[in-house]
């Protein structure tokens, strides 16, 4: 039998590497602190999804304060998306407190193999748009980004759909406690058609005010036990804060695709619980 | 008011931010080895859904209890800080569209941060 010396160690040991993982991959470490803690060390799913859901404004906060810097990342394109994704985090927060955990245990392996297969293809290369959506001029959505020939600007487009898509990360991020930095990456560069440097850096941006808009839900319901949580955001910090410094380069592919398989096999396993829960 | 433009903004934001998260894992560190050193040798037990303790459920119950006598406590104060990082952000958002006089933009921000108050310090 474990005590709570061995137990946090071992919490923020398998944190430390999701956080790695989740920096170098730039796919975020939450998506994988939950199956880890609930399938590696029986953990309640819903103590999972708070300590997972405090990591990820942690890391986004810490991201997001060199990303702003950078001058990449729009800040009206994330504030005006926030009202989309602070909503659908307050619904998702709603829905995780009535769903049975062997429904969530489903969800969470469906949304990680998005993950896997999203992490084995790569960076999607942009798409600029010459339609101009009124909607974005008067938001005064469209910017510039520093490249090397100075400032580059950019048009937003598909301003609805965008908001839309990003209700539902908003959902899914209350829902399982995770950044779904990659849904929100899709709404942008996809269906927004904002360059992919803009929309990662202004996506980690927004993650960290998504989360805090279900934080104080996952709070007053007990889901974030302290003694788990602390392990648990201090790991994954250590753990980014060390991937953000690495070079990886050539490895990144490698890389990449072991996120992918590990993505993947816990997909299985989570999809495995949800269903013999649900029988 | 020319000095109040989006990059000021972002270099202010990119500032509290990362105080924001050192100070709460400072805070967490402390509540954590505070708790390590009392109960480190307890068997842990979140294999079974209890939820925290009511103390720890609120703004107004952890920031009563956070004291050396309740680590917990102390962690979850740290924890509090780290939720009220970026809300803080927006709050700074806002008083910077005001200053820029971006009507718009006050009301958007503002309506977000009516979203993460209400989820904070509502009773849910």
């Amino acid at each position: 039998m474990m005590t709570n010396l061995e137990f946090t160690a071992l919490v923020f040991l398998i944190a430390a590497v999701a956080g790695w993982l989740g920096a170098l991959t730039g796919l975020g470490g939450g998506v994988v602190v939950t199956p880890a803690l609930t399938l590696l060390l029986g953990v309640d799913i819903r103590y999972a999804i708070g300590a997972s859901l405090i990591s990820v404004i942690a890391t986004s906060s810490g991201a997001a304060a060199a990303y702003v810097r950078e001058g990449y990342s729009n800040i009206r394109i994330g504030m005006f998306l926030e009202i989309a994704t602070t909503i659908g985090a307050l619904l998702g927060a709603y829905l995780a407190t009535r769903t049975p955990t062997a429904i969530l245990s489903l969800i969470f392996g469906l949304v990680l193999l998005q993950a896997a297969w999203q992490s084995s293809r790569g960076r999607p290369s942009d798409s600029p748009s010459n339609k101009e959506d009124p909607l974005a001029t008067r938001l005064k959505l469209n910017g510039t980004y520093p490249s090397d020939e100075g400032p580059c600007p950019y048009k937003v487009s598909n301003v609805k759909t965008g908001f839309s898509l990003m209700f539902g990360a908003g959902a899914i991020s209350g829902l399982l406690g995770i950044g779904s930095g990659a849904l929100k990456v899709i709404a942008m560069d996809q269906a927004m058609h904002i360059p992919f440097k803009v929309s990662t850096t202004t996506s980690n941006f927004m993650i960290g005010v998504t989360a805090a808009a279900s934080a104080g839900i996952y709070l007053s319901r007990g889901y974030v036990e302290p003694a788990l949580a602390m392990p648990v955001m201090l790991g994954v910090l250590t753990g980014s804060m060390l991937g953000a410094r690495q070079l990886v380069g050539a490895r990144v592919r490698v890389l990449r695709w072991t996120f992918a398989i590990v993505v993947g096999v816990m997909a299985i396993e989570m999809i495995a619980t949800g269903v013999k829960g649900a029988l | 008011m020319a000095a109040w433009n989006d990059q000021r903004l972002e270099r202010i934001i990119g500032t509290v931010l990362i105080t924001g998260v050192i100070l709460s894992a400072a805070v967490v560190l402390l509540g954590g080895l505070c708790y390590l050193i009392r109960h480190g040798s307890e068997a842990p037990a979140y294999h079974v859904f209890h939820g925290s303790p009511p103390a720890d459920r609120s703004v107004r119950g952890i920031v009563e209890a956070a004291s050396p006598s309740n680590c917990q406590a102390v962690i979850q104060f740290g924890l509090l800080l780290l939720i009220l990082t970026p809300i803080t952000r927006v709050a700074l958002s806002l008083a910077a569209f005001a200053m820029e006089r971006d009507k718009t933009y006050v009301v958007l921000t503002a309506i977000v941060l009516a979203i993460l108050v209400y989820s904070l310090a509502g009773e849910h």
